[in-house]
């Protein structure tokens, strides 16, 4: 698709979800849902005594009773509705012939785990700090985002080798 | 009148019907603009595929216009929209962090979930880390907690507006024309970019 009719869509979808439901679009929000959930599953008396997953083991609802775990389910979806329309459904590795299937993956991992680690701090990520902090006119929004393109392209020459 | 939601008091299971559409037209769009690869988000970093900064610069001006509109027509009430708050230090921190993570691993979180769906298993691995990065990050959190929640006279506070427009001292409207022009300039760039780092044997796999 054209990119800019592409992001007028997009635009269009978040428009929607401020207009619904008075906040914008988000994805990193729904993996501290699923974490806080198993934490507390696994580990209730952890849970409780921890400031981070505190406000969790105080409530009744499961943490996954969120809006954003039912958007990111959604999401999910949504993805697969359009490629299936596209003929792009396949299994897939997608990496850059000079490195190995396992360099991919050991470098996908880390990449989401720097993803997730950062979203905690930052209250968001590329869809919930940067995308929806800007076309809310969020200060915080526009700091998110340069600081995710802009130290992505700092470190772009160290990584060259894995796209390029 | 919105934000509807909250205003018409729907329920919270209507609510999350509501949030599984946004989400699936979310993950629809991103997919049809081709966010479902991590070589063509990588490209906007090495030049040969600006597909990011125009879908994202493009989404995020026609929300933004779209805020204004709905304001002006008192469609909307703002007091009740959320607007992000992250301290400006934690912004920052977790922003650089957030960078690290894209140039390694080659997406964000919503678009590792769009890659996923169509079987990229990159896209499955990089969302373990992210469960796994949260998890981690609940043991720092203590660390992080003076930066995320400043107190007035730490080292992390800063006294700053909530909006950008208020912080640089201008109107709603002339920041949003700012903002319009420098995307205009970045689309024009993004387009000689894909010309001279043109990666046609990238291009056409992805």
């Amino acid at each position: 698709m054209n990119p800019y009719i592409a992001g007028v869509l997009l635009g269009l979808v978040l428009t929607a979800s401020f207009f619904l439901a008075g906040q914008g679009l988000g994805a990193s929000g729904a993996a501290k849902s699923v974490v806080a959930s198993t934490v507390l599953t696994v580990a209730p008396d952890y849970a409780k005594n921890s400031d981070f997953y505190g406000k969790y083991s105080h409530q009744k609802e499961s943490p996954m009773r969120s809006w954003l775990v039912f958007e990111v389910l959604g999401v999910l979806l949504g993805g697969f509705i359009s490629g299936a329309v596209s003929g792009r459904l396949t299994w897939k590795v997608e990496r850059s012939p000079k490195i190995t299937r396992r360099r991919r993956i050991i470098f996908a991992i880390i990449g989401g785990m720097l993803f997730g680690f950062g979203a905690q701090i930052a209250k968001g990520c590329t869809s919930g700090a940067a995308l929806s902090g800007m076309a809310s006119l969020a200060l915080s929004g526009f700091i998110a985002m340069m600081a995710i393109f802009g130290t992505a392209f700092m470190f772009s020459f160290i990584f060259k080798k894995n796209w390029v | 009148m919105g934000p509807i939601i909250p205003i018409a008091g729907i329920s919270t299971e209507m609510g999350f019907l509501i949030a599984f559409a946004i989400g699936l037209g979310f993950g629809f769009v991103l997919e049809q603009a081709g966010f479902s690869s991590s070589r063509r988000l990588a490209g906007m970093f090495y030049g040969y595929d600006t597909t990011v900064l125009k879908v994202f610069f493009t989404a995020a001006i026609v929300a933004m216009i779209n805020i204004f509109f709905l304001n002006y027509f008192e469609m909307i009430d703002l007091s009740m929209v959320y607007i992000h708050d992250a301290a400006v230090y934690a912004a920052l921190i977790g922003g650089v962090i957030m960078g690290v993570g894209f140039i390694t691993g080659g997406y964000c979180p919503g678009t590792s979930v769009c890659a996923a769906a169509i079987g990229k298993v990159d896209a499955i691995f990089f969302i373990f880390g992210i469960l796994l990065g949260v998890f981690v990050f609940g043991f720092f959190y203590p660390v992080f907690a003076p930066i995320m929640n400043p107190e007035e006279g730490s080292m992390w506070f800063v006294d700053n507006e909530l909006k950008v427009s208020d912080a640089l001292g201008l109107s709603d409207g002339i920041f949003a024309l700012v903002l319009i022009c420098m995307a205009i300039v970045m689309f024009w760039g993004g387009e000689w970019l894909e010309k001279k780092f043109a990666r046609p044997d990238i291009t056409k796999e992805i």
